[in-house]
Protein backbone atom coordinates (compact mmCIF):
# COMPACT_ATOMS: atom_id res chain seq x y z
CA UNK A 1 0.00 0.00 0.00
CA UNK A 2 1.27 3.44 -0.93
CA UNK A 3 1.66 5.51 2.22
CA UNK A 4 0.88 9.20 2.20
CA UNK A 5 3.83 11.50 2.79
CA UNK A 6 3.01 14.01 5.51
CA UNK A 7 6.31 15.89 5.63
CA UNK A 8 8.26 16.29 2.42
CA UNK A 9 11.55 18.18 2.36
CA UNK A 10 13.20 18.63 -1.02
CA UNK A 11 16.74 19.88 -1.50
CA UNK A 12 16.67 22.29 1.44
CA UNK A 13 19.83 24.20 2.37
CA UNK A 14 20.11 26.70 5.18
CA UNK A 15 22.79 29.05 6.49
CA UNK A 16 23.05 31.40 9.45
CA UNK A 17 25.10 34.38 8.26
CA UNK A 18 27.94 32.63 6.42
CA UNK A 19 27.87 29.31 8.19
CA UNK A 20 26.16 26.52 6.30
CA UNK A 21 24.02 24.53 8.69
CA UNK A 22 22.09 22.31 6.31
CA UNK A 23 23.06 21.24 2.81
CA UNK A 24 20.69 19.73 0.24
CA UNK A 25 18.43 17.91 2.67
CA UNK A 26 15.87 15.49 1.30
CA UNK A 27 13.58 13.91 3.82
CA UNK A 28 10.11 12.44 3.58
CA UNK A 29 8.05 11.24 6.50
CA UNK A 30 5.31 8.74 5.68
CA UNK A 31 2.03 8.83 7.56
CA UNK A 32 2.00 6.70 10.68
CA UNK A 33 5.79 6.45 10.89
CA UNK A 34 7.88 6.90 14.01
CA UNK A 35 10.96 8.66 12.67
CA UNK A 36 14.09 9.14 14.73
CA UNK A 37 16.16 12.09 13.54
CA UNK A 38 19.62 11.58 15.00
CA UNK A 39 22.85 13.51 14.81
CA UNK A 40 25.52 14.93 17.08
CA UNK A 41 25.20 18.33 18.74
CA UNK A 42 25.37 21.17 16.26
CA UNK A 43 24.41 18.96 13.34
CA UNK A 44 21.46 21.13 12.37
CA UNK A 45 18.71 18.99 13.90
CA UNK A 46 16.98 21.84 15.67
CA UNK A 47 17.37 24.06 12.62
CA UNK A 48 15.65 21.43 10.49
CA UNK A 49 12.79 21.24 13.01
CA UNK A 50 12.41 25.01 13.02
CA UNK A 51 12.23 24.91 9.24
CA UNK A 52 9.50 22.26 9.31
CA UNK A 53 7.56 24.29 11.90
CA UNK A 54 7.90 27.43 9.80
CA UNK A 55 9.92 29.24 12.47
CA UNK A 56 12.75 29.71 9.99
CA UNK A 57 12.13 30.74 6.42
CA UNK A 58 13.52 28.46 3.73
CA UNK A 59 15.35 30.23 0.93
CA UNK A 60 16.71 27.20 -0.89
CA UNK A 61 14.66 24.12 -1.54
CA UNK A 62 11.06 23.44 -0.61
CA UNK A 63 9.00 22.02 2.22
CA UNK A 64 5.58 20.43 1.83
CA UNK A 65 3.25 19.57 4.69
CA UNK A 66 0.42 17.16 3.89
CA UNK A 67 1.19 17.79 0.22
CA UNK A 68 0.73 21.55 0.54
CA UNK A 69 3.65 23.96 0.02
CA UNK A 70 4.61 25.29 3.44
CA UNK A 71 3.96 28.97 2.70
CA UNK A 72 0.38 28.11 1.84
CA UNK A 73 -0.11 25.72 4.76
CA UNK A 74 -2.66 26.92 7.31
CA UNK A 75 -3.57 23.84 9.37
CA UNK A 76 -0.88 24.31 12.01
CA UNK A 77 -2.90 22.55 14.68
CA UNK A 78 -2.31 19.38 12.66
CA UNK A 79 1.27 19.52 13.92
CA UNK A 80 2.04 19.20 17.62
CA UNK A 81 5.43 20.30 18.89
CA UNK A 82 7.30 19.54 22.11
CA UNK A 83 10.44 21.61 22.51
CA UNK A 84 13.48 21.00 24.65
CA UNK A 85 11.99 21.74 28.02
CA UNK A 86 14.99 23.51 29.49
CA UNK A 87 15.11 26.09 26.75
CA UNK A 88 11.75 27.61 26.59
CA UNK A 89 9.86 27.79 29.82
CA UNK A 90 10.46 29.23 33.23
CA UNK A 91 9.76 26.73 35.99
CA UNK A 92 8.48 29.29 38.47
CA UNK A 93 5.56 30.21 36.25
CA UNK A 94 2.32 30.05 38.23
CA UNK A 95 0.21 27.93 35.87
CA UNK A 96 -1.67 24.71 36.55
CA UNK A 97 -1.33 21.60 34.38
CA UNK A 98 -4.85 22.32 33.13
CA UNK A 99 -3.93 25.87 32.08
CA UNK A 100 -0.75 24.75 30.32
CA UNK A 101 -2.50 22.02 28.33
CA UNK A 102 -5.36 24.37 27.45
CA UNK A 103 -2.69 26.52 25.79
CA UNK A 104 -2.44 23.82 23.14
CA UNK A 105 -5.98 24.59 22.02
CA UNK A 106 -5.53 28.35 21.61
CA UNK A 107 -5.04 28.22 17.88
CA UNK A 108 -7.95 25.85 17.35
CA UNK A 109 -10.36 27.86 19.51
CA UNK A 110 -9.39 30.97 17.57
CA UNK A 111 -8.51 34.50 18.54
CA UNK A 112 -11.06 36.50 20.63
CA UNK A 113 -12.87 33.28 21.63
CA UNK A 114 -12.91 31.60 25.00
CA UNK A 115 -12.76 27.87 25.72
CA UNK A 116 -15.99 25.94 26.24
CA UNK A 117 -17.01 22.67 27.83
CA UNK A 118 -15.85 20.42 24.96
CA UNK A 119 -12.43 22.06 25.00
CA UNK A 120 -12.17 21.50 28.75
CA UNK A 121 -13.01 17.85 28.19
CA UNK A 122 -10.38 17.59 25.46
CA UNK A 123 -7.80 18.92 27.93
CA UNK A 124 -8.79 16.34 30.54
CA UNK A 125 -8.62 13.59 27.94
CA UNK A 126 -5.14 14.60 26.76
CA UNK A 127 -3.88 14.84 30.34
CA UNK A 128 -5.26 11.36 30.95
CA UNK A 129 -3.57 9.99 27.82
CA UNK A 130 -0.18 10.93 29.25
CA UNK A 131 -1.08 9.61 32.69
CA UNK A 132 -1.07 12.96 34.49
CA UNK A 133 -4.72 13.30 35.52
CA UNK A 134 -4.00 13.32 39.28
CA UNK A 135 -1.99 16.52 38.77
CA UNK A 136 -4.55 18.54 36.81
CA UNK A 137 -4.78 21.37 39.35
CA UNK A 138 -1.14 21.38 40.40
CA UNK A 139 1.29 24.13 39.43
CA UNK A 140 3.60 23.01 36.64
CA UNK A 141 6.63 24.17 38.62
CA UNK A 142 5.87 21.68 41.41
CA UNK A 143 6.27 18.66 39.10
CA UNK A 144 9.36 16.63 38.27
CA UNK A 145 11.12 17.01 34.91
CA UNK A 146 9.59 13.84 33.52
CA UNK A 147 6.10 14.83 34.65
CA UNK A 148 6.51 18.28 33.13
CA UNK A 149 7.52 16.75 29.84
CA UNK A 150 4.38 14.58 29.87
CA UNK A 151 2.34 17.72 30.40
CA UNK A 152 3.97 19.29 27.36
CA UNK A 153 3.14 16.19 25.33
CA UNK A 154 -0.46 16.54 26.49
CA UNK A 155 -0.41 20.15 25.33
CA UNK A 156 0.95 19.07 21.97
CA UNK A 157 -1.66 16.35 21.42
CA UNK A 158 -4.71 18.11 22.86
CA UNK A 159 -5.64 19.58 19.48
CA UNK A 160 -5.56 16.05 18.05
CA UNK A 161 -2.73 16.59 15.58
CA UNK A 162 -1.70 13.92 13.08
CA UNK A 163 2.00 14.71 13.49
CA UNK A 164 3.86 15.11 16.74
CA UNK A 165 7.36 16.60 16.61
CA UNK A 166 9.61 16.22 19.66
CA UNK A 167 12.96 17.96 20.14
CA UNK A 168 15.14 15.97 22.56
CA UNK A 169 12.19 15.37 24.86
CA UNK A 170 14.08 13.26 27.39
CA UNK A 171 16.76 15.82 28.27
CA UNK A 172 16.43 16.33 32.01
CA UNK A 173 14.28 13.25 32.50
CA UNK A 174 15.83 10.66 34.78
CA UNK A 175 16.69 7.32 33.21
CA UNK A 176 14.03 5.40 35.13
CA UNK A 177 11.29 7.50 33.60
CA UNK A 178 12.77 7.57 30.11
CA UNK A 179 11.62 4.01 29.44
CA UNK A 180 8.01 4.67 30.44
CA UNK A 181 8.19 7.91 28.47
CA UNK A 182 9.03 6.02 25.28
CA UNK A 183 6.37 3.51 26.14
CA UNK A 184 3.85 6.34 26.06
CA UNK A 185 5.22 7.56 22.69
CA UNK A 186 4.80 4.08 21.22
CA UNK A 187 1.21 4.12 22.48
CA UNK A 188 0.55 7.43 20.73
CA UNK A 189 2.10 6.07 17.53
CA UNK A 190 0.53 2.62 17.46
CA UNK A 191 -2.81 3.13 19.16
CA UNK A 192 -3.68 6.69 18.20
CA UNK A 193 -1.99 6.47 14.78
CA UNK A 194 0.05 9.63 15.32
CA UNK A 195 3.06 10.24 13.08
CA UNK A 196 6.07 10.95 15.28
CA UNK A 197 9.26 12.80 14.42
CA UNK A 198 11.68 12.55 17.31
CA UNK A 199 14.96 14.42 17.43
CA UNK A 200 17.71 13.00 19.59
CA UNK A 201 21.47 12.73 19.75
CA UNK A 202 21.21 9.30 21.29
CA UNK A 203 20.35 6.56 18.80
CA UNK A 204 20.89 3.81 21.36
CA UNK A 205 17.70 4.38 23.32
CA UNK A 206 15.41 4.74 20.33
CA UNK A 207 16.74 2.06 17.99
CA UNK A 208 14.18 -0.55 19.02
CA UNK A 209 11.25 1.88 19.04
CA UNK A 210 11.35 3.82 15.80
CA UNK A 211 10.28 2.64 12.35
CA UNK A 212 12.54 4.99 10.38
CA UNK A 213 15.87 6.68 10.97
CA UNK A 214 17.38 9.81 9.50
CA UNK A 215 20.99 10.69 10.31
CA UNK A 216 21.85 14.32 10.03
CA UNK A 217 25.11 16.18 10.14
CA UNK A 218 24.75 19.18 7.90
CA UNK A 219 24.01 16.64 5.15
CA UNK A 220 21.44 13.94 5.55
CA UNK A 221 23.62 10.83 5.62
CA UNK A 222 21.05 8.15 5.86
CA UNK A 223 17.34 8.08 5.57
CA UNK A 224 15.37 4.92 5.51
CA UNK A 225 13.54 2.29 7.48
CA UNK A 226 14.97 0.86 10.67
CA UNK A 227 15.45 -2.50 8.96
CA UNK A 228 17.82 -1.01 6.41
CA UNK A 229 19.62 0.94 9.07
CA UNK A 230 20.42 -2.17 11.05
CA UNK A 231 21.92 -3.77 7.95
CA UNK A 232 24.54 -1.01 7.62
CA UNK A 233 28.03 -2.19 8.48
CA UNK A 234 30.22 -0.55 11.06
CA UNK A 235 32.25 1.51 8.64
CA UNK A 236 29.16 3.02 7.13
CA UNK A 237 27.81 3.74 10.59
CA UNK A 238 30.93 5.61 11.58
CA UNK A 239 30.44 7.77 8.51
CA UNK A 240 27.01 8.70 9.73
CA UNK A 241 28.39 10.02 12.95
CA UNK A 242 29.70 13.38 12.15
CA UNK A 243 32.45 13.10 9.59
CA UNK A 244 31.15 15.71 7.25
CA UNK A 245 34.59 16.54 5.91
CA UNK A 246 35.27 13.02 4.79
CA UNK A 247 31.97 13.02 3.02
CA UNK A 248 32.96 16.19 1.23
CA UNK A 249 35.94 14.25 -0.15
CA UNK A 250 33.60 11.61 -1.45
CA UNK A 251 31.80 14.31 -3.33
CA UNK A 252 35.04 15.21 -5.08
CA UNK A 253 35.49 11.62 -6.17
CA UNK A 254 32.35 11.69 -8.25
CA UNK B 1 -14.77 60.05 55.08
CA UNK B 2 -17.56 58.17 53.31
CA UNK B 3 -19.67 61.32 53.65
CA UNK B 4 -16.82 63.42 52.36
CA UNK B 5 -16.62 61.25 49.27
CA UNK B 6 -20.22 62.06 48.43
CA UNK B 7 -19.68 65.68 49.22
CA UNK B 8 -16.51 66.56 47.36
CA UNK B 9 -16.07 65.95 43.69
CA UNK B 10 -12.27 65.76 43.96
CA UNK B 11 -12.53 62.88 46.45
CA UNK B 12 -14.98 61.06 44.20
CA UNK B 13 -12.55 61.43 41.34
CA UNK B 14 -9.61 60.19 43.36
CA UNK B 15 -11.40 57.17 44.83
CA UNK B 16 -13.09 56.07 41.65
CA UNK B 17 -9.90 56.47 39.64
CA UNK B 18 -7.96 54.69 42.39
CA UNK B 19 -10.42 51.83 42.59
CA UNK B 20 -10.22 51.29 38.82
CA UNK B 21 -6.44 51.52 38.74
CA UNK B 22 -6.30 49.05 41.63
CA UNK B 23 -7.85 46.54 39.21
CA UNK B 24 -6.16 47.20 35.89
CA UNK B 25 -2.61 47.85 37.08
CA UNK B 26 -2.17 44.47 38.88
CA UNK B 27 -4.13 42.73 36.09
CA UNK B 28 -1.60 43.77 33.47
CA UNK B 29 1.11 43.49 36.10
CA UNK B 30 0.51 39.74 36.36
CA UNK B 31 1.52 39.33 32.72
CA UNK B 32 4.39 41.80 33.06
CA UNK B 33 5.89 40.00 36.06
CA UNK B 34 5.70 36.48 34.64
CA UNK B 35 7.26 37.72 31.42
CA UNK B 36 10.11 39.23 33.45
CA UNK B 37 9.39 42.69 32.12
CA UNK B 38 8.91 44.37 35.52
CA UNK B 39 11.56 46.96 34.87
CA UNK B 40 9.95 48.00 31.62
CA UNK B 41 7.09 49.45 33.62
CA UNK B 42 9.65 51.55 35.47
CA UNK B 43 11.31 52.75 32.29
CA UNK B 44 7.94 53.67 30.77
CA UNK B 45 6.89 55.64 33.82
CA UNK B 46 9.98 57.79 33.48
CA UNK B 47 9.23 58.37 29.81
CA UNK B 48 5.70 59.32 30.83
CA UNK B 49 7.22 61.92 33.13
CA UNK B 50 8.93 63.61 30.20
CA UNK B 51 5.61 63.62 28.35
CA UNK B 52 3.81 65.22 31.31
CA UNK B 53 6.59 67.79 31.68
CA UNK B 54 6.39 68.52 27.95
CA UNK B 55 2.63 68.96 28.32
CA UNK B 56 3.02 71.32 31.28
CA UNK B 57 5.65 73.33 29.42
CA UNK B 58 3.63 73.54 26.20
CA UNK B 59 0.62 74.58 28.25
CA UNK B 60 2.63 77.55 29.48
CA UNK B 61 4.43 78.40 26.27
CA UNK B 62 1.64 77.94 23.73
CA UNK B 63 -1.69 79.25 25.01
CA UNK B 64 -3.73 76.99 22.75
CA UNK B 65 -2.20 73.93 24.46
CA UNK B 66 -3.20 75.24 27.87
CA UNK B 67 -6.53 73.44 27.73
CA UNK B 68 -5.02 70.05 26.86
CA UNK B 69 -4.62 67.67 29.81
CA UNK B 70 -0.86 66.94 30.19
CA UNK B 71 -1.92 63.34 30.81
CA UNK B 72 -2.45 62.91 27.07
CA UNK B 73 1.11 64.02 26.38
CA UNK B 74 2.16 61.47 28.97
CA UNK B 75 0.23 58.73 27.15
CA UNK B 76 1.71 59.64 23.77
CA UNK B 77 5.24 59.64 25.18
CA UNK B 78 4.59 56.38 27.00
CA UNK B 79 3.40 54.65 23.83
CA UNK B 80 6.32 56.08 21.87
CA UNK B 81 8.65 54.90 24.63
CA UNK B 82 7.22 51.39 24.61
CA UNK B 83 7.80 51.11 20.88
CA UNK B 84 11.35 52.40 21.28
CA UNK B 85 12.02 49.82 23.99
CA UNK B 86 10.87 47.07 21.64
CA UNK B 87 13.15 48.46 18.96
CA UNK B 88 16.11 48.62 21.36
CA UNK B 89 15.44 45.10 22.60
CA UNK B 90 15.83 43.81 19.08
CA UNK B 91 18.92 45.95 18.46
CA UNK B 92 20.62 44.55 21.59
CA UNK B 93 19.42 40.97 21.20
CA UNK B 94 21.81 39.59 23.81
CA UNK B 95 21.57 42.51 26.25
CA UNK B 96 17.86 43.19 26.14
CA UNK B 97 17.83 44.80 29.59
CA UNK B 98 20.00 47.61 28.21
CA UNK B 99 16.83 49.06 26.69
CA UNK B 100 15.63 49.88 30.20
CA UNK B 101 18.44 52.17 31.46
CA UNK B 102 18.57 53.83 28.05
CA UNK B 103 14.89 54.71 28.12
CA UNK B 104 14.87 55.52 31.82
CA UNK B 105 17.67 58.05 31.63
CA UNK B 106 16.37 59.36 28.33
CA UNK B 107 12.94 59.90 29.88
CA UNK B 108 14.31 61.65 32.97
CA UNK B 109 16.76 63.69 30.88
CA UNK B 110 14.09 65.00 28.54
CA UNK B 111 11.76 65.48 31.52
CA UNK B 112 14.29 67.62 33.38
CA UNK B 113 14.78 69.82 30.32
CA UNK B 114 11.05 70.44 29.98
CA UNK B 115 10.75 71.06 33.73
CA UNK B 116 13.54 73.64 33.59
CA UNK B 117 11.93 75.27 30.57
CA UNK B 118 8.66 75.44 32.48
CA UNK B 119 10.42 77.34 35.29
CA UNK B 120 11.14 74.51 37.67
CA UNK B 121 9.05 72.49 40.08
CA UNK B 122 5.60 73.45 41.16
CA UNK B 123 2.87 71.67 43.12
CA UNK B 124 1.34 70.35 39.93
CA UNK B 125 4.49 68.50 39.04
CA UNK B 126 4.91 67.26 42.62
CA UNK B 127 1.51 65.59 42.37
CA UNK B 128 2.56 63.86 39.17
CA UNK B 129 5.69 62.51 40.82
CA UNK B 130 4.13 61.13 43.99
CA UNK B 131 0.43 60.98 43.29
CA UNK B 132 -2.31 63.07 44.79
CA UNK B 133 -5.74 62.72 46.36
CA UNK B 134 -6.80 66.22 45.43
CA UNK B 135 -5.38 66.70 41.95
CA UNK B 136 -7.47 64.11 40.06
CA UNK B 137 -9.84 65.95 37.75
CA UNK B 138 -13.04 64.74 36.11
CA UNK B 139 -11.07 64.68 32.88
CA UNK B 140 -8.46 62.40 34.47
CA UNK B 141 -11.21 60.13 35.78
CA UNK B 142 -12.77 59.81 32.34
CA UNK B 143 -9.38 58.97 30.86
CA UNK B 144 -8.90 56.26 33.50
CA UNK B 145 -12.37 54.85 32.77
CA UNK B 146 -11.82 54.79 29.00
CA UNK B 147 -8.45 53.08 29.34
CA UNK B 148 -9.83 50.55 31.82
CA UNK B 149 -12.60 49.54 29.41
CA UNK B 150 -9.99 48.97 26.68
CA UNK B 151 -7.74 47.00 29.04
CA UNK B 152 -10.47 44.78 30.46
CA UNK B 153 -11.90 44.05 27.03
CA UNK B 154 -8.52 43.26 25.52
CA UNK B 155 -7.44 40.97 28.35
CA UNK B 156 -10.82 39.23 28.28
CA UNK B 157 -10.69 38.63 24.52
CA UNK B 158 -6.97 37.88 24.22
CA UNK B 159 -6.55 36.05 27.52
CA UNK B 160 -5.39 32.71 26.12
CA UNK B 161 -3.05 34.33 23.61
CA UNK B 162 -1.53 36.53 26.31
CA UNK B 163 -1.20 33.53 28.59
CA UNK B 164 0.66 31.41 26.03
CA UNK B 165 2.89 34.28 25.01
CA UNK B 166 3.83 34.77 28.66
CA UNK B 167 4.28 31.11 29.43
CA UNK B 168 6.29 30.03 26.43
CA UNK B 169 7.04 32.51 23.68
CA UNK B 170 8.66 29.99 21.35
CA UNK B 171 5.65 27.72 21.57
CA UNK B 172 3.31 30.64 20.93
CA UNK B 173 5.12 31.37 17.69
CA UNK B 174 5.29 27.71 16.68
CA UNK B 175 1.58 27.16 17.25
CA UNK B 176 0.81 29.95 14.83
CA UNK B 177 -0.93 32.49 17.06
CA UNK B 178 -0.21 36.08 16.00
CA UNK B 179 2.32 36.60 18.77
CA UNK B 180 3.78 39.83 17.39
CA UNK B 181 0.39 41.51 17.19
CA UNK B 182 -0.61 40.26 20.64
CA UNK B 183 2.66 41.43 22.14
CA UNK B 184 2.22 44.80 20.45
CA UNK B 185 -1.28 45.20 21.88
CA UNK B 186 0.05 44.20 25.28
CA UNK B 187 2.88 46.72 25.29
CA UNK B 188 0.55 49.55 24.19
CA UNK B 189 -1.87 48.66 26.99
CA UNK B 190 0.98 48.70 29.48
CA UNK B 191 2.03 52.15 28.31
CA UNK B 192 -1.53 53.46 28.65
CA UNK B 193 -2.10 51.98 32.11
CA UNK B 194 1.15 53.44 33.36
CA UNK B 195 0.21 56.86 32.01
CA UNK B 196 -3.20 56.93 33.69
CA UNK B 197 -2.09 55.25 36.93
CA UNK B 198 0.49 57.85 37.75
CA UNK B 199 -2.19 60.44 38.55
CA UNK B 200 -2.90 58.45 41.72
CA UNK B 201 0.33 56.62 42.57
CA UNK B 202 2.77 59.01 40.96
CA UNK B 203 5.35 58.37 38.30
CA UNK B 204 8.07 57.19 40.62
CA UNK B 205 5.91 54.53 42.22
CA UNK B 206 3.53 53.44 39.48
CA UNK B 207 5.46 50.30 38.56
CA UNK B 208 5.17 49.06 42.14
CA UNK B 209 1.39 48.84 41.79
CA UNK B 210 1.96 46.53 38.81
CA UNK B 211 4.54 44.32 40.49
CA UNK B 212 4.13 44.19 44.30
CA UNK B 213 0.59 42.73 44.37
CA UNK B 214 1.67 40.14 41.80
CA UNK B 215 4.77 39.28 43.80
CA UNK B 216 2.51 38.59 46.79
CA UNK B 217 -0.05 36.61 44.75
CA UNK B 218 2.59 34.38 43.17
CA UNK B 219 3.66 33.14 46.59
CA UNK B 220 0.33 31.48 47.29
CA UNK B 221 -1.64 31.12 44.04
CA UNK B 222 -2.46 27.84 42.34
CA UNK B 223 -2.45 28.58 38.65
CA UNK B 224 -2.34 31.74 36.61
CA UNK B 225 -6.00 32.75 36.87
CA UNK B 226 -5.75 32.63 40.62
CA UNK B 227 -2.57 34.68 40.45
CA UNK B 228 -4.50 37.35 38.57
CA UNK B 229 -7.45 37.38 40.98
CA UNK B 230 -5.22 37.58 44.04
CA UNK B 231 -3.08 40.29 42.43
CA UNK B 232 -6.18 42.38 41.80
CA UNK B 233 -7.40 41.76 45.35
CA UNK B 234 -4.08 42.84 46.86
CA UNK B 235 -3.73 45.79 44.49
CA UNK B 236 -7.24 47.03 45.27
CA UNK B 237 -6.65 46.66 49.01
CA UNK B 238 -3.42 48.61 48.78
CA UNK B 239 -5.02 51.43 46.78
CA UNK B 240 -8.03 51.83 49.07
CA UNK B 241 -6.10 51.57 52.33
CA UNK B 242 -3.44 53.86 50.85
CA UNK B 243 -5.92 56.50 49.71
CA UNK B 244 -7.78 56.54 53.05
CA UNK B 245 -4.61 56.94 55.05
CA UNK B 246 -3.27 59.54 52.62
CA UNK B 247 -6.45 61.56 53.04
CA UNK B 248 -6.52 61.36 56.84
CA UNK B 249 -2.80 61.81 57.44
CA UNK B 250 -2.37 64.36 54.66
CA UNK B 251 0.29 62.33 52.85
CA UNK B 252 1.01 61.72 49.19
CA UNK B 253 -0.98 58.58 48.23
CA UNK B 254 1.89 57.15 46.19
CA UNK B 255 3.79 56.54 49.39
CA UNK B 256 0.91 55.13 51.43
CA UNK B 257 -0.20 52.80 48.61
CA UNK B 258 3.27 51.40 48.07
CA UNK B 259 3.97 50.98 51.78
CA UNK B 260 0.63 49.16 52.17
CA UNK B 261 1.61 46.86 49.25
CA UNK B 262 4.95 46.13 50.88
CA UNK B 263 3.30 45.29 54.20
CA UNK B 264 0.84 42.99 52.41
CA UNK B 265 3.73 41.32 50.60
CA UNK B 266 5.68 40.75 53.83
CA UNK B 267 2.61 39.32 55.58
CA UNK B 268 2.04 36.89 52.70
CA UNK B 269 5.68 35.81 52.61
CA UNK B 270 5.73 35.18 56.36
CA UNK B 271 2.36 33.43 56.32
CA UNK B 272 3.55 31.13 53.55
CA UNK B 273 6.75 30.34 55.50
CA UNK B 274 4.73 29.62 58.63
CA UNK B 275 2.49 27.22 56.72
CA UNK B 276 5.35 25.18 55.27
Amino acid sequence: MEQKTVINIRDVSFRYDRENVLEHINLSVPQGAFVGLVGPNGSGKSTLLKIILGLLKVKEGKVELFGIPQHKFKDWDQIGFVSQKANSFNTGFPATVFEVVMGGLAKKIGIFRRPRQNEREAVEKAVKAVGMEPYLKRNIGDLSGGQQQRVFIARAIVSNPSILILDEPTVGVDSQNVESFYHMLTYLNKELGMTLLLVTHDIGTISDKVTHVACLNKYLHFHGSMKKFIQLDEQELSHLYGHGIRLLDHHHDH
Amino acid sequence: MIEAIFQYEFLQNAFLAGAIIGIIAPLLGAFIVVRRLSLIADALSHVTLSGIAAGLYLGQAVPSFGAVNPLYFGMIFSIGGSLLIERLRSVYKHYQELAIPIMMSGGIGAGVIFISLADGFNTDLFSYLFGSVSAVSRGDLFAVMAISVIVLLTVFLLYKELFILSFDEEYAKASGIPSKAVHFAFIILTALVIAVSMRIVGILLVSSLMTLPVAAAMRIAKGFKQTIWLSVLFGETAVLVGLFSAFYLDLAPGGTIVVTSIILLLVIIMWKKERN
